[in-house]
């Protein structure tokens, strides 16, 4: 039986290889902000208020190139559309949960911390406090966020561009479901995924973030349909 | 004005956090639906992977001699035998580095 604190570090530990690219994206992210020629304030903001990296640049450089509000809210709306899909899945470890501590763990919510926990709660299905995992990688990845953001804020990018560091952010996510590659069903899932955001990648409002995501679980549905 | 967006911003990306946890019932949701949501990760990630390994920063697609492409391909070896998000993202890295600092220059 693990005690709530145990879960929790388990949590932490389980996200901190992906500071690797967390962090330098978080750094670039507040250095761009001050680049487009943001308030440093305002460029905080957006890490507090969205808390979503990439939809945080692209709100900035959409209002910094003169693009309208509404353009650049809804850019970040269907950018972030893709937590729906991950709320629907941790809601299995979570809906015992009362409505508060629904409403402030769903702050917490990230990519990262979404994949890890989904790995590990669905391993481990008899946990007794499966919140307190899912609690401790999105307040890692948060406090890391946050320091990141802030530094390059602060110092600039300082981190040389020549680095190409960008690349660590495809390189997390392929972490992320490398594992899942010994089944085959999945990897069908992944390559209709990869190749409809190669062909939508034009889309209006960087809607191939979720628009491929939907076709690839279309996909799936078939074929689970076609299995029986 | 841009602090009313960055407001409403975030006020629609914790909607898109919270909707599913906080206002739907699992209940709602059919077994298919639950079946359908084991490939979230494989359907998501991979939207984010491609672009990032086979557009530039103009988005154009790259050359299929491209760094990028070949320390991805290293990552996806090196992950898939050790399991390790760490060997992934570093071998990603430093092969694609090797190649564009010794290989190019």
């Amino acid at each position: 039986m693990l005690s709530k604190s145990k879960i929790f570090f388990k949590g932490i530990v389980a996200v901190l290889p992906h500071m690797l690219s967390v962090i330098p994206f978080g750094i670039i992210t507040g250095a761009i902000g001050i680049e487009l020629g943001f308030n440093p304030i305002l460029v905080y903001a957006t890490s507090l208020i969205i808390f979503g990296g990439a939809s945080q640049i692209i709100f900035m450089q959409l209002l910094s190139g003169g693009a309208s509000s509404l353009v650049a809210i809804t850019s970040v709306g269907v950018i972030n559309s893709r937590h729906l899909l991950y709320g629907a899945v941790l809601s299995e470890y979570l809906e015992k949960l009362s409505f508060i501590k629904k409403l402030i763990i769903s702050y917490f919510i990230v990519d990262q911390g979404f994949a890890e926990s989904n790995k590990y709660l669905r391993q481990n299905k008899n946990l007794s406090n499966p919140h307190y995992y899912v609690l401790g990688t999105g307040v890692t990845l948060w406090f890391c966020w946050q320091l990141s953001t802030i530094s390059g804020i602060i110092l600039g990018s300082f981190i040389p561009e020549e680095l190409g560091l960008k690349f660590a952010i495809p390189l997390t996510f392929l972490a992320i479901i490398v594992n899942d590659l010994r089944k085959l069903d999945h990897v069908f899932v992944m390559l209709v995924s990869g190749f409809a955001s190669l062909i939508l990648f034009n889309a209006p409002f960087k809607s191939y973030i979720i628009l491929s995501p939907i076709v690839a679980l279309i996909a799936a549905f078939i074929m689970l349909r076609l299995k029986k | 004005m841009t602090w009313l967006s960055i407001i409403i911003s975030g006020i629609v990306t914790y909607f898109s956090r919270m909707a599913m946890v906080a206002l739907i019932d699992r209940e709602m949701l059919g077994t298919k639906v639950k079946e359908v949501l084991n490939y979230v990760p494989a359907a998501v990630f991979p939207a984010i992977i491609f672009p990032g390994v086979f557009f530039n920063d103009f988005g154009l697609l790259v050359e299929i001699t491209d760094p990028k492409i070949y320390g991805a391909i290293v990552a996806l070896v090196v992950g898939f035998y050790s399991k390790s998000v760490i060997a992934t993202i570093v071998s990603g890295l430093l092969s694609y580095w090797f190649i564009i600092f010794f290989l190019l220059r």
